[in-house]
């Protein structure tokens, strides 16, 4: 039994009895009157022009309605204005436009789209469709064009950018330490493959007024972007999200199909709907971009650092420039005096990346935690005492604070649980018959990040309370989360509390990802919440005289109603609204990040600890035990957070052992395409968790205390697994994924 | 997918005319590989012939062998009492195969007529002559990890990709099938082909025949271990798998049987590897020995170049789990 999950955990998943019982009702389900279908055809070349399309046949096939291609498609407003797509990606360039000419930009992307009266209609006829090219050389092998990488256009036009070159003290001042190493480092691009397809039901209710139910990890982001895409105001795109199976990373972008079913629901008048299909999924909704790092590492005889030089470079599209920080973790996790760090990107003839979970970190530890491991061995130091002695009490990379760091407690947290005193410093010591045994760590670290949110409460005449938010919920239990914050600052017992989200027209709340929607959306509902106690106190001061003179510090909210401290006056909020003749409390409240947060440098933190068997005689690999900790702030919920860590172990397992997305570059395609043959980890991959917190509060992140735990959930994760593989074989795996092959 | 006609027979005479009639007829049983194979247009039958009311779902002893209709489940084999006690080969074989889920579909037949898993006899938009004859082999200068290092030619490098199919040679079995022309027995060894320059035929089976059952002759082997090696621990096709099989006398073997899966185009018999254990001691050197032998001959294709490590190593692992030594 994982220590976590407390038996009195007293808030369950709200949402939860819908999603076991199929009532959660995601993007693909929405049922409309009239809807009709749509199916995508890709192309087959990397690279090239659309010579001629042929969509006679499917034109013809039954149930056809339309066949929609750069031949026909209307154009949205948008892209005809200045020619080019105007929603700006964060990360600079351009998105794809769909159906915009004949030209082919990476081998999978949408040429043309069949519209007809059923799924399966369409379905067929869309295979009916046959492209003919004219094609041109494509590039798209990362390894054999390491020269070719760029600077982000971000970093050339501010040096202060965390893309831009870095160097504190000498540059490669490793160079100059006693023991150093150089190594190379990479992975594969990582697919993402949650649950839920990528769909969207389009619905122009009117001329200019537009409803999606999409798949997205932020509504009103999507909003704003179809907004300027169709040129309409952003209050005439409503955009529906209250359930998404997963998302990752994935949905934090605007894709290529969601412009195609708008652009098919305005052509034939009628709603439409497009799901992808799996297939699909591997070649247009962004992907980890495979990477190529370079580590020179250098430290003294006593295990002091002294110097860090690391090197970067990620695939991106030929049209739109993704990035992604992956040298983070470098600059500011170990005390070296001298760090340099240099990020590129390389574009290619590929589809655009997409920030996948632990997003450049995880990238980005797999290298530095793997470099550490490998020097620890060489200086014949613990690893995890490397670590301690290296160690900093303030932000070298910005000369700053810590907003709290409970990192060594952590150390000390996963180092018990696993026994990691016991773990031989010798590699390739401890066997069991032909399985060798070994034990890892590294660590992993995210920005605590906060944004301003709005949130919308109604507390009803009865005593119950809702609350409304744009934000949506890929998975983590945001809602839950939410009611939790709610229940505790305002004392209605959790079951009478609504939280509502995922829909554009509630109050403002960003993008669910970066690891900052508790922080920020939470902040919120205790901004809301600190509000409504205000208005109910003056109520009481007003209609009950035992209250009349009462502050909020002499009053305690709990049960559902209001008691004197010390006293026995007490009410339920129903009540004192009934006394009052209070109608239903509506208001909004927003809550925003201070100028005192500024000063400081403010980052989660998680260890992982794993225990491996690794099969002298056949390869195979075995992670038999794994313990994860966080200091990640306050715990609102130790049973979803703790979801959280199992779910980003589980995918840096996939990440360390068995995804890879392989491409064959004679023409510029993915192989592993479908989940038999791109391996997601299973049970059997995957050991009891255990996780632990040390559920410390932050209160400069924000009021609750908390600082996120998506993200570190799976940082570290990869280079862990790499390290106790190394400690049980003495072998060294730098290219992911480490399969049997490479440890024969 | 593309329409197609679907007639459902209950006798196997009906089946077997129905199939006749139409020239780009198939069978389905479980469905689990050819639908698939359908909607990616790989496969493009005109009828579909549901075998599925068929009695030919009984499994019974038989002569001390075992008689398996065409249409029982590859759960159902895995879990019966008298295989997995008399023929744990077969049992620890289906087991690694696929998932639970799949193996409630699927049939020792269709599982028998599984197609390769080469990515790109599954891409219609590569070359491939297995699935369109004469455009060439895209694995063979490409992404091959998955494919055969024994009897492979330049027109096809693939390998089946069952694990029924290894356990079910290595325990000699034989292929009862019927056709307009009447019955027929295939031994397992024959049943499959090597790629050849006709790559497209995966069996020798004829396009009207239908599977009706397997047979396994009694089986004399003490000592058994079905040993799979994945990308991952489970639901993934092997890279190398063995079914090693040994009637031991003390420490004499007595009888050997060995089968190789994942490394050709039809389950690998090892049978000169298994000659030169008989009457040996086990031990790690016999077994090595034999390995070496059964590598004679492996040729690697670039992705695939481990497996001549691997598949040895392999041999000798599973030899030595089943003698427990
Ligand atoms: C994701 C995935 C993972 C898998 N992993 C594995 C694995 O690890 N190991 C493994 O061994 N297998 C694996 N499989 C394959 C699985 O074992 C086969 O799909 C299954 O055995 C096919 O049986 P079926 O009854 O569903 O065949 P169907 O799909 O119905 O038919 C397959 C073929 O056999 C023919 N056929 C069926 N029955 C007869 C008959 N009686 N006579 C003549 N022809 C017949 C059909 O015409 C068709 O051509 C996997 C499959 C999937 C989808
Ligand atoms: S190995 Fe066989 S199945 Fe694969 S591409 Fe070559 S011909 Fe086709």
């Amino acid at each position: 039994m994982n220590t976590f999950f407390k038996a009195d955990e007293p808030l369950q998943r709200v949402d939860g009895k819908m999603k076991v019982t199929g009532a959660a009702k995601y993007a693909a389900e929405y049922v409309l009157p009239d809807c009709r279908y749509a199916v995508l055809v890709t192309s087959s070349i990397a690279k090239g022009r659309i010579k001629s399309l042929d969509t006679k046949a499917a034109s013809n096939a039954p149930g056809v309605i339309a066949v929609i291609s750069y031949l026909n498609a209307i154009r949205p407003p948008g892209y005809a204005a200045d020619n080019e797509h105007p929603t700006e990606p964060a990360t600079g360039g351009q998105p794809h436009r769909v159906f915009y000419d004949n030209k082919v930009y990476f081998n999978g992307q949408p040429i043309a789209m069949v519209v007809a009266d059923t799924f399966e209609r369409a379905t067929y006829a869309a295979h009916l469709v046959k492209a003919q090219y004219i094609v041109e050389e494509h590039l798209t092998d990362l390894n054999k064009n390491l020269d070719k990488g760029v600077l982000p256009a971000s970093a050339k036009k501010n040096p202060k950018s965390p893309l831009a070159d870095y160097d504190r003290g000498v540059v490669d001042g490793y160079k100059t330490a006693p023991v150093k190493l150089e190594m190379e480092y990479e992975h594969p691009a990582e697919m993402h493959n949650p649950m839920e397809l990528q769909a969207i039901v389009a619905h122009w209710e009117t001329d200019d007024k537009l409803t999606l139910y999409d798949k997205v990890q932020g509504t009103q982001p999507t909003q704003q972007n179809f907004a300027k895409e169709w040129k309409l105001p952003p209050e005439n795109v409503k955009v529906i999200a209250p359930f998404v199976g997963g998302a990752f990373g994935n949905a934090l972008h605007n894709w290529p199909h969601e412009t195609a079913a708008i652009i098919a629901a305005k052509m034939i008048k009628k709603p439409v709907k497009l799901m992808l299909t799996r297939e699909q999924m591997f070649f247009m909704v962004g992907y980890r971009p495979g990477t190529f790092q370079r580590i020179g590492i250098g430290a003294n005889r006593d295990g002091k650092l002294v110097g860090i030089s690391h090197f970067s470079i990620g695939q991106t599209s030929s049209y739109e420039e993704f990035t992604e920080s992956v040298l983070q973790q470098t600059r500011m996790m170990y005390t070296a005096p001298n760090v340099s760090t240099r990020y590129r990107i390389l574009p290619m003839d590929v589809s655009t990346p997409i920030w996948m979970r632990g997003p450049g970190e995880a990238t980005g530890a797999f290298a530095l935690e793997s470099a550490l491991d490998e020097i620890a061995y060489e200086l014949n130091i613990d690893p995890l005492e490397l670590r301690i002695i290296n160690h900093t009490d303030q932000d070298p990379e910005r000369n700053m604070p810590w907003s709290t760091k409970y990192l060594k407690e952590c150390f000390k947290l996963g180092a018990e649980a696993i026994g990691w005193n016991k773990r031989p410093l010798k590699a390739g010591t401890l066997s069991d018959g032909p399985w060798k045994i070994g034990y890892g760590m590294a660590v992993g670290t995210f920005g605590a990040n906060r944004r301003s949110a709005k949130v919308r409460a109604k507390l009803f005449a009865n005593g119950s309370l809702l609350l409304q938010s744009a934000v949506t919920d890929i998975g983590p239990g945001t809602g839950t989360a939410m009611v939790g914050i709610a229940t505790d600052a305002i004392g209605i017992p959790a079951d009478q509390i609504t939280f509502q989200l995922g829909n554009s027209e509630f109050p403002v709340a960003g993008n669910q990802g970066g690891s900052s929607t508790v922080n920020s959306v939470g902040s919120a509902v205790l901004a809301v919440c600190d509000v409504l106690k205000q208005k109910l106190l003056e109520m009481a001061n007003q209609n009950m005289p035992e209250f009349k003179s009462a502050t909020l510090e002499q009053v305690t909210f709990s049960n559902g109603g209001l008691q004197l401290k010390g006293g026995s006056a007490k009410t339920t909020i129903g009540d004192l609204m009934k006394k009052s003749g209070s109608a239903d409390l509506d208001l909004i409240e927003e809550a925003k990040p201070g100028p005192e947060a500024a000063k400081y440098s403010k980052y989660s933190y998680s260890v992982h600890f794993v225990e491996v068997r690794v099969h002298s005689i056949t390869g195979r690999i075995q992670v038999t035990k794994a313990v994860t900790c966080a200091d990640a702030g306050k715990i609102i919920n130790m049973k979803t957070a703790g979801n959280q860590m199992i779910g980003g172990v589980t995918g840096g397992i996939g990440m360390a052992l068995t995804e890879d997305a392989v491409m064959d570059h004679r023409f510029g395609r993915y192989m592993t395409k479908d989940l038999a043959d791109y391996h997601v980890p299973v049970h059997a991959d995957v050991p009891h968790i255990e996780v632990r917190f040390v559920d410390k509060p932050d209160y400069i992140v924000d009021p609750m205390g908390t600082k996120g735990i998506g993200e570190i959930a799976i940082i570290g994760v990869a280079p862990a697994i790499a390290n106790a593989i190394f400690n049980a074989t003495g072998k060294r795996i730098r290219q992911l994924p480490i399969t049997p092959d490479k440890l024969i | 997918m593309k329409q197609f006609q679907y007639i459902r027979s209950v006798s196997q005479k009906a089946a077997i005319s129905a199939i006749t009639q139409e020239p780009k007829a198939k069978f389905v049983a479980g469905g689990t590989n050819l639908l698939d194979l359908m909607k990616r247009h790989v496969m493009t039958p005109e009828r579909l012939v549901d075998i599925n009311k068929l009695p030919l779902r009984d499994i019974k002893e038989e002569n001390k062998g075992l008689h398996i209709g065409a249409l029982a489940l590859n759960s159902t084999v895995a879990e019966h009492a008298t295989i997995v006690k008399k023929f744990p080969l077969l049992a620890e074989a289906l087991n690694a195969g696929a998932s639970a889920q799949l193996r409630n579909m699927a049939t020792v037949g269709g599982n028998l007529m599984q197609r390769t898993r080469c990515p790109y006899f599954y891409d219609t938009t590569t070359p491939c002559n297995k699935r369109e004859p004469g455009t060439g082999c895209s694995a063979l200068n490409g992404f091959n990890r998955m494919h055969a290092i024994f009897g492979a030619t330049p027109h096809c490098i693939a390998v089946n990709p069952s694990d029924m199919n290894v356990a079910l040679i290595a325990l000699d079995a034989s292929v009862q099938v019927s056709g307009p022309k009447g019955d027929r027995i295939i031994k397992m060894q024959d049943f499959h082909r090597l790629p050849g320059d006709q790559p497209e035929k995966d069996t020798i089976l004829d396009k009207n025949e239908l599977i009706t059952a397997v047979t396994i002759p009694a089986s004399t082997l003490t000592h058994n271990h079905y040993l799979k090696v994945r990308d991952r621990n489970s639901y993934a096709f092997a890279l190398v798998s063995v079914a090693a099989g040994l009637n031991l006398d003390g420490k004499t073997i007595k009888v050997a049987r060995l089968a190789m899966g994942g490394v050709a185009h039809k389950p690998w018999r090892l049978t000169a590897a298994e000659q030169s254990l008989q009457g040996k001691q086990v031990s790690i050197e016999a077994f090595q020995q034999a390995a070496d032998i059964a590598m004679q001959g492996a040729k690697g294709y670039g992705h695939n170049d481990f497996k001549l490590k691997l598949a040895p190593n392999t041999i000798v692992e599973a030899l030595k789990i089943a003698s427990r030594i």
